[in-house]
């Protein structure tokens, strides 16, 4: 029952991926790899990992796929019509590069036999605590420090800059018009 | 551990090279270039969670988690970056920005 189940979920994955890096659409692209990440959090839950099975659907589909979407309906990029689509040229050296990555691994992989299957058992919320904050601290807080570094980076390219005054120009001392009195500066809109 | 180790590894080689096809081929959006990154990203971590179930330890979901930060942080400032190029060009067409003048 189990084996069929992960093998199932495998296929819903690869199926939606692909079907995620084929659309031209990005915020259907956006929905196909929701659903790729919700399958494979359940085969995390089957690998005996719960807490990460969680934080892939908190993360990764809660937060970070609506961020994508956020960025993609606040740019208003959901025109496939107005983008440019890869053409042939583009496809060929991707599929044949992926092709050999691809075939690689499976000979490494197919090389062996396959081990035996263990019975496994599941790694629980106490047992990963345990071994994130005592063996892995060091790891907390560079991710920490990566995270508050990442905000503040944000912060700064998100920062509205007011526009560059034009050159001065010519005669009049140097003076642009207006100036002397009291400029009243208005937000620029985007 | 329910199916052999070698099977996760077969699919996490998957993903990863339909990540791969996906920077390579959409190399001109900008978008669809960070998700193929995603998906690269969690291929590496179905390997780090599948070797954790292999060995029956803690480090591999630990290793996992880890990689769900950066990503979160990769994917923070990445999109940031996507906004502030759209606003000075008004594209997301990754071969409008190749030159370093600032126009």
């Amino acid at each position: 029952m189990e084996p069929a189940l992960f093998y199932i979920l495998a296929a819903v994955t690869v199926i939606a991926t692909l079907l995620a890096i084929t659309e031209k659409h990005a915020v259907h692209a956006i929905v196909y790899l929701v659903t790729s990440f919700f399958a494979l959090a359940v085969i995390f839950f089957m690998l005996g990992a719960p807490v990460v099975a969680a934080f892939e659907v908190i993360i990764y589909a809660g937060a970070i796929m609506v961020l994508f979407l956020f960025v993609i309906m606040m740019l208003d990029l959901g025109h496939p019509e107005r983008a440019r689509l890869p053409g042939i040229r583009d496809w060929w050296p991707a599929l044949a590069l992926g092709a050999v990555t691809l075939a690689a691994a499976l000979t490494l992989v197919g090389s062996r036999v396959p081990a035996v299957t263990a019975a496994g058992r599941a790694i629980g919320v106490r047992e990963f605590a345990l071994t994130l904050f005592g063996n892995y601290g060091v790891a907390v807080e560079v991710v920490s420090m990566q995270l508050l570094f990442a905000l503040v980076g944000a912060l700064y390219l998100a920062k509205r800059r007011n526009p560059p005054l034009p050159p001065l120009p010519e005669g009049e001392g140097g003076r642009r018009p207006g100036e002397g009195q009291i400029m009243v500066r208005k937000e620029r809109r985007p | 551990m329910i199916v052999p180790f070698e099977h996760v590894l077969i699919l996490a080689g998957v993903l990863f090279a339909l990540g791969l096809v996906c920077v390579l081929v959409w190399r001109m959006n900008l978008i669809m270039l960070l998700i193929g990154i995603e998906v690269m990203l969690n291929a590496a971590m179905l390997a780090f969670v599948g070797g954790a179930a292999r060995w029956g330890m803690a480090d591999g979901q630990v290793f996992s988690l880890v990689i769900m930060a950066l990503t979160s942080a990769e994917v923070s400032l990445a999109l940031a970056m996507v906004v502030y190029l759209h606003r000075r060009k008004r594209t997301v067409d990754a071969d409008e920005f190749s030159t370093l003048k600032d126009t």
